[in-house]
């Protein structure tokens, strides 16, 4: 992998394969074969439509409007609809001081990717959709979350037809923050059930 | 129109899945994200098949682990990326030297 900037050597290489990607989209434009819009809309779509923002202001929502987060249990594919969200068959399901839920799908790797955008290659992988159902807490404690015994684990399994997200709790500390500054806390994980929510800055 | 990411860009395993953090996808450095944008953008655009893509970056990462080489991916990327283009007659390898000695003497600046 890159990322060894204290090694000149590999510093100036990296310079000459940044002229060479200017020289190669400038031939490219100039032959008429891409545009540096196209290549802009590209690069954006990936950075953002591949990751869980969409997913993070739904959460975030539920975190400020009692009422909306009461519609996102009852009906999630509804209520994600009112945000503007769709194309997906969607149940919420709610981690509380007692409950704890984990998002699975044992047979494949159904995922409500409209939310979430695309997901990592563990839920994927065959350990993961096998172990999660069998031994849960082992599994949330390679995730490095440790869940006292007295908290209930649920797990929920995605297919084709109904996917699932988990709404995480609130992180304590919270009460100030605009619901903008909310979505920020709500990492990809933390709606898988992987991990809780992310503490805002200051608080341990 | 494309109206969300290529799942077989996306998807791809092995020593040619894109580099992440966390799912998302990260460039170490500007021209990193524009070279990923020209190769998924021209794919997008129907003008070559992906696997004839991804077949020369494993080829690339492959020769370079070889050679024991700290190997960059994305740098990979521009190298198998270069070679599609001038293997499909799309560029020659002429037209990319004098295009890049342009910029590497500052004659050329800008790539519009």
């Amino acid at each position: 992998m890159s990322g060894n900037h204290a090694n000149g050597h590999h510093l100036e290489e990296e310079e000459h394969a940044s002229l060479r990607a200017r020289a190669l989209e400038s031939l490219l434009i100039e032959k008429g074969l891409t545009s540096s819009d196209m290549v802009d809309r590209v690069i954006s779509m990936y950075e953002q439509d591949i990751g869980p923002r969409n997913g993070a202001k739904v959460v975030a929502r539920a975190w400020v409007d009692p009422a909306f987060k009461a519609r996102l249990l009852a009906d999630g594919t509804a209520a994600i609809g009112e945000l503007g969200y769709g194309g997906v068959l969607l149940a919420v399901v709610e981690n509380t001081p007692t409950i704890h839920n984990l998002v699975v799908c044992t047979l494949c790797s159904c995922y409500p990717s409209g939310l979430l955008g695309l997901p990592p290659v563990w839920y994927k992988s065959f350990p993961y959709r096998s172990r999660a159902v069998i031994e849960p807490r082992a599994v949330l404690q390679e995730f490095g979350l440790e869940l006292d015994d007295s908290i209930e684990v649920r797990v929920w399994d995605s297919s084709s037809e109904l996917r699932y997200m988990v709404l995480p709790e609130r992180p304590a500390g919270t009460e100030g923050l605009s619901e903008d500054e909310l979505a920020d806390l709500v990492s990809r994980d933390s709606m898988i059930g992987v991990a809780k929510a992310n503490a805002p800055a200051g608080v341990s | 129109m494309i109206d969300g990411p290529d799942r077989q860009v996306a998807d791809m395993d092995g020593p040619s899945a894109l580099p992440r953090k966390n799912g998302e996808l990260v460039f170490d450095a500007a021209w990193e994200g524009r070279v990923f944008g020209l190769a998924t953008a021209m794919h997008n655009g129907g003008l070559f098949d992906w696997n004839d893509f991804r077949d020369r970056l494993i080829d690339e990462i492959a020769e370079h682990d070889r050679q024991g080489e700290e190997s960059p991916y994305y740098e990979r990327w521009l190298d198998a990326f270069e070679r599609l283009l001038v293997d499909k007659g799309m560029l020659t390898r002429d037209e990319l030297q004098t295009r890049l000695a342009d910029f590497e003497s500052g004659q050329r600046d800008d790539v519009f």
